[in-house]
């Protein structure tokens, strides 16, 4: 791992990682690399005290399945993953839930803005707008276009 | 510690600061030396790259993921030359007159904000965009609301040369928005005020503001600073703060010589959010076109606004509900979402309000209420109802649970989309209109005049969103700018009269 925040609960960060996206989980090593360093560039900018807590959370979500399961996250099914996860995120607990909103915004931080996926998603943002989408007969074909209340019988 | 002297130093550089920069740069030519310093950097154009991560980094504070104290809320505002002007959509609303006489400030009026916004209208180019560059986005929500009998308004936005490259919130990369850095600052500059970016205000002293200056790293984005690294003590005769609702308000507090000033902070306000989507069967166009060009105003009566949006697809993930496979079916659907924005019209409220840490770093302090529950509850099933009448397949509700609410059950959105399911923590809830922390009123109850005079500190004066004593229900910026020249005009009228 390029950073430090998340070396020690790597695991877990991966297990939740492939809950949450689960196309995560079919991200070789490289990616998964990338994927991290996201998360750990935007946790460098946070406090000292946040990360911890994040280390901290981590941890729990790691051992709390031993109660039940005598497993850790790390080692349970997907469905089981999920389904803790699930109570985390609507605990009636406040620190519960918005721990796990924490959580679940870096791993969809790290995944979401890879230029592949978002690529793979179909986004085609151009600084060119209409000119690399439309051509001109296209342009004019849409400004003759009806809609809103010109649509209403429709 | 380096030292400087000037006649009037700005900080920060947005709606307010550009506008008062510009408005006193007459005054340069009399002699006057007028500083405007800004935290952010100043970017150049072929740096507005569109990249959902880089720019966020660049341009956002925190990146665009400050928290609120409980964490349970988003505020996203600018960081750059231009400010938060920089990263808006440019829609330009004039405040309600309604509005304006609910605030209940004497020697405010509407009329005179009405004057002043539409003065800043024709500067920074505001029109309707022609129907051939609206995009499905916008096309389906008007013909969504036409269905339901609910009037949509177009937008009135500040563009010029606008291409449709739907990369507003992210800096325009064809520099087609007009915001202050496109229009007020380059004009201020140009007759000789002076622009230092990089510098962030540590505090403020007696007539005076010290700041840090910070080096450019070689991953950074934008210019370096006019000035060297390291702290410099600059004095003013006058000091004017535009540093937005939580800048200017955390400045103050934790500056020595104006931390007794009662009511900083307080009266907080910023239009909580959510984003919505619906899946169609078919792609709509939302990733190219003007992103926000139409609305549903029910403030007056139902205390909500819907807007047409489009977020990237981070920003889209972030605030869907839920995870795993439902989730990502929906992410896997992006050219098939239509996407609104609904936002509450707050009120402030005790509690509600702008602090600062140990460090002096701003901390954020909401609740919400259950007015808010109510209207952002409210908003999401009129979205929902919108959505389904434009042809949706399915509609994602934070409210609602399960949040995925299919075509067949769109009979039953009341019974769906509920109060008791609106769990903060749980859902994404964002806001990016700050307001207030230095309210306008009487000495006493409030922080500044009319004319952003704070009470009972002469030399200095406050011209930015946190002069706003309640939410304005709309877009602010226009408003900003219209009070920043109400603020600019009294300055030149003291100034004159003292000398």
């Amino acid at each position: 791992m390029s950073g430090t925040v998340l070396a020690p609960v790597q695991a877990t960060f991966r297990a939740v990682a492939d809950t949450v996206v689960p196309e995560a989980a079919s991200l070789g090593p490289e990616k998964w690399r990338e994927v991290q360093d996201v998360v750990e560039s935007a946790l460098a900018a946070r406090s000292e005290a946040l990360r911890r807590q994040l280390v901290i959370f981590l941890r729990l979500i790691e051992y709390l399945p031993l109660l039940r399961h005598l497993r850790r996250f790390s080692r349970l099914s997907q469905p089981a993953r999920t389904a803790l996860l699930a109570r985390l995120e609507s605990s009636r607990f406040l620190v519960l839930r918005r721990g796990f909103w924490g959580l679940r915004t870096l791993v969809l931080l790290g995944y979401y803005t890879r230029d592949d996926v978002q690529g793979a998603l179909g986004y085609r943002p151009h600084a060119e707008g209409w000119n690399a989408r439309r051509t001109t007969a296209e342009m004019r074909a849409a400004a003759a276009e009806p809609f809103g209340e010109e649509d209403q019988g429709a | 510690m380096l030292t400087h002297e000037y006649d009037i130093v700005i900080v920060g550089s947005g709606a307010g600061g550009g506008t008062v920069a510009q408005e006193l740069a007459p005054m340069v030519a009399q002699g006057a030396r007028i500083l405007v310093l800004e935290q952010g950097a100043r970017l150049e154009e072929y740096e507005y790259t569109g990249r959902e991560l880089e720019m966020s980094s660049a341009l956002y504070h925190d990146g665009g993921g400050f928290l609120t104290a409980d964490g349970t809320m988003t505020l996203a505002f600018g960081r750059a030359y231009g400010g938060s002007t920089v990263v808006y959509t440019g829609t330009s609303l004039v405040a309600p007159d309604r509005v304006i006489r609910e605030w209940c400030v004497a020697g405010l009026d509407h009329a005179d904000i009405e004057r002043r916004s539409h003065k800043f209208m024709a500067q920074n180019d505001v029109h309707f965009l022609p129907r051939v560059l609206l995009n499905d986005n916008n096309k389906r929500f008007v013909t969504g609301c036409a269905r339901i009998g609910v009037k949509a308004e177009q937008f009135p936005l500040n563009l010029r040369g606008c291409k449709g490259s739907s990369l507003c919130n992210l800096g325009c990369p064809n520099s087609a928005k007009m915001g202050t850095h496109r229009v007020q600052l380059p004009n201020a500059e140009r007759a000789g005020v002076e622009v230092v970016t990089r510098a962030e205000a540590l505090r403020l002293e007696e007539r005076a503001v010290v700041v840090r200056v910070h080096d450019k790293r070689p991953d950074d984005k934008g210019l370096p600073s006019a000035w060297s690294p390291g702290d410099h003590h600059i004095s003013a005769r006058l000091v004017v703060l535009c540093g937005g609702s939580i800048g200017t308000s955390a400045l103050l507090l934790r500056s020595p010589v104006t931390s007794g000033i009662p009511r900083v902070g307080e009266r907080f306000t910023c239009h909580p959010a959510h984003i919505l989507v619906a899946e169609h069967e078919h792609d709509i166009t939302n990733d190219v076109g003007h992103p926000k060009s139409y609305y549903v105003d029910r403030a007056e009566h139902d205390g909500f606004v819907l807007e047409t949006c489009m977020y990237f697809p981070f920003t889209t993930a972030k605030n869907l509900t839920g995870f795993g496979e439902g989730h990502s079916a929906l992410m896997r659907a992006f050219p098939r979402l239509q996407m609104i924005l609904v936002l509450a019209c707050d009120k402030a409220v005790a509690g509600n309000r702008i602090a600062i840490d140990a460090a002096g770093k701003p901390v954020v302090h909401y609740a919400f209420t259950p007015d808010v529950v109510r209207s952002m509850v409210s908003a999401t099933r009129m979205s929902a109802r919108i959505f389904f009448a434009a042809g949706a397949l399915r509609v994602h509700a934070p409210s609602a649970a399960p949040p995925l609410i299919e075509r067949d059950q769109a009979y039953r959105l009341d019974d769906l989309i509920v109060e008791r399911n609106f769990l903060p923590g749980r859902i994404s809830i964002s806001a990016a209109h700050l307001m207030g922390g230095c309210a306008m009123g009487a000495e006493g109850s409030a922080v500044t005049d009319s004319r952003g005079r704070v009470h009972g500190v002469p030399w200095l004066r406050v011209a930015d969103s946190s002069l706003f004593p309640d939410s304005v229900e709309i877009n602010p910026y226009l408003t900003v700018m219209a009070l920043a020249d109400r603020v600019a005009e009294g300055i030149r009228d003291d100034w004159g009269a003292s000398s």
